[in-house]
């Protein structure tokens, strides 16, 4: 009974389960943020958190975009990172080790220029042990072939996302892309093409440029928007998502607090991942698990779970069943 | 390695120009563990504007816990830092990278260029402390005029290291560049180099030192948004065409293991 108050002594549950994957509690790092998770060994405990997903992972190693990769804005950072990574082999034989000793899940984020690579890689994560799920980013917007192609068109994410289900011996979570007019559409053409979740947002597409060399900041030109400065943007593509799907939905952009997080999961979320906030506070995620357990607490929840989806609406039910726009008259 | 986020409070601010500032942070753990040449990452602002965290190289430590940051205000994170009081605390992660090699079996010749002399106080402190008798060791202090070295010297001077100075407008000592001075002069026989400074610069001094047969390590600056690898954002291409990481592997190098752009 998720209704019933927390009693006395009582400590509140914050397992959540996504699809048969049970996290002891939401908070997952975002792929790209928290590199093979070692990295943070001695900033954080890497086992308060309920899942880590890893750096994304190609069919072979990608030596990534030239300098500069990166540039602050107004509350956010733009990168073009070009999904530098060891590749699918070397990740099993180098990384894999030592995540697999973790005692919490672990989610390898790939992607690949072609249904086959998708293919190619997960047959390759297939029975490695401690791999206890994939993402699929079908998002990245920093290499020309294949990403956004992807990301944009619900027929080809129904496409990877059946390739990778079909090959996949652990739970497939779809990364969506919010560079796109309608989102619902991407995510039921994901979901009913099998996948087990959704995770979003990844990052908006963005530019900066520099005034006194009049040229682009980033040498790929465009780059991925991402912290604090998307979080809206992401909390309404969430709160859309959830509404039309019956898979969980996993919620990323901009959150560095439990108070975010948990604006997430009001809008529908079941779980988030911490991305950014990683760079800027290297334990950020545990800041996160430790903030979501004390609101349980103070708000006598004895589970997590009864918060997941439930944003208040009662008042605005006309403007809010509305698909398109849903407050504004 | 130990890495640690402390709470720093400022305990000095220091204006020596218009635009360059040195701070005393009262940081514990951080001081500790610092070698020459690492950085720290410190928060500039309390809320999410500015957001990442900005490098800066370790001045000085000192044996009571504190260690320095010398800056010259180029934006908004080192405008709110310049402006910071006594007794406010700041958010500092580190210490962070690959520092200086020590070399202490020859002699040492140090060259810093501008804001780059910012490192050289911590390696000179080292070097003379491990060294016990640094007078054979030389190190250079460029910058564009007098005012930019002066306030400085002071801290230099107690290691007993021979120091020479070199301005754009000839305001003190050489007029030119420091590495003008390298290049006019007879160099301690087998020595070693160590560099901080401009990338001209630092490209200049590669191949001063390439041409002579002279072991090199420079420190050079990214733009990087985490100071530990997680990022990645921070790629410079090395000698053989491939990514390094400035924050994890540097940021200080061999300068034949970098490409240089002259």
């Amino acid at each position: 009974m998720e209704n019933v108050s927390l009693q006395e002594g009582q400590v509140p549950d914050l397992r959540v389960n996504i699809g048969s994957l049970e996290l002891a509690n939401p908070v997952m790092t975002a792929s790209g943020t928290f590199g093979y998770a070692r990295e943070f060994e001695n900033l954080m405990n890497l086992h308060r958190l309920g899942a880590v997903i890893v750096k994304g992972i190609s069919l072979h190693p990608r030596a990534g975009n030239p300098p500069q990769r990166i540039m602050e804005t107004a509350c956010g950072m733009l990168n073009a990172i070009g999904l530098q990574n060891v590749g699918v082999d070397r990740f099993i034989t180098e990384k894999m080790n030592y995540l697999a000793g973790l005692n919490i899940p672990v989610i390898v984020n790939i992607l690949g220029d072609s249904l086959a690579e998708y293919e190619e890689i997960t047959k390759r994560l297939a029975g490695v042990p401690g791999v206890a799920g994939i993402e699929v980013n079908i998002s990245c917007p920093n290499v020309k072939k294949g990403g956004v192609a992807f990301g944009t068109d619900p027929a080809m994410a129904a496409a990877v996302t059946a390739a990778v289900k079909n090959k996949a011996d652990v739970p497939v979570m779809v990364k969506l892309s919010p560079n796109v007019t309608d989102i619902t559409l991407i995510a039921r053409a994901v979901e009913q093409a099998g996948a087990d979740s959704i995770s979003l947002i990844n990052t908006l597409i963005g530019m900066g440029i520099d005034l006194k060399t009049r040229r682009p900041v980033l040498a790929n030109v465009i780059g991925g928007l991402s912290g604090p400065a998307i979080k809206p943007v992401a909390l309404r593509m969430v709160f859309e998502v959830a509404r039309v799907v019956s898979i969980p939905v996993i919620g990323i952009g901009g959150i560095e607090s439990a108070e975010d997080a948990l604006e997430f999961m009001l809008a529908g979320a079941t779980a988030v991942q911490i991305g950014t906030a990683n760079f800027v506070n290297p334990r950020a995620s545990e800041d996160v698990v430790d903030g979501i357990s004390a609101y349980a607490a103070n708000e006598k929840l004895t589970s997590i779970r009864s918060i997941i989806g439930g944003l208040r609406l009662d008042s605005l039910k006309d403007h809010a069943t509305s698909s398109h726009n849903p407050v504004a008259k | 390695m130990s890495q640690y986020q402390e709470n720093a409070t400022v305990t000095h601010v220091e204006q020596f120009t218009a635009t360059n500032y040195r701070l005393t942070l009262d940081c514990p753990a951080v001081a500790g563990s610092a070698r020459p040449g690492q950085f720290v990452m410190i928060r500039t602002g309390r809320g999410k504007d500015p957001l990442l965290r900005r490098p800066f190289s370790i001045h000085q430590t000192s044996r009571d816990g504190t260690i320095q940051i010398y800056f010259k205000v180029v934006g908004r994170g080192t405008d709110i830092l310049a402006h910071v009081k006594k007794q406010e605390t700041l958010s500092i992660f580190g210490p962070l990278g690959r520092g200086y090699r020590l070399n202490t079996g020859t002699p040492s010749v140090i060259v810093g260029g501008g804001l780059g002399i910012a490192p050289l106080l911590f390696l000179v402190q080292e070097n003379c402390r491990v060294k016990k008798d640094c007078t054979e060791d030389l190190i250079v202090l460029g910058a564009r005029e007098r005012i930019e070295i002066e306030p400085l010297l002071d801290d230099f001077r107690p290691f007993g290291i021979r120091i020479m100075t070199a301005t754009d407008d000839g305001s003190l000592g050489h007029h030119g560049f420091a590495l003008g001075i390298l290049e006019s002069m007879q160099l301690p026989s087998g020595c070693t180099v160590y560099g901080c400074g401009p990338e001209p610069m630092l490209a200049g001094l590669s191949s001063f030192c390439a041409s002579r047969g002279l072991p090199c390590q420079v420190s050079v600056e990214s733009v990087m948004a985490c100071g530990m690898g997680a990022c990645l954002g921070c790629s410079r291409p090395d000698s053989k065409g491939n990514y390094t990481h400035v924050c994890l592997n540097g940021p200080v190098y061999n300068a034949e293991d970098l490409q240089w752009k002259m």
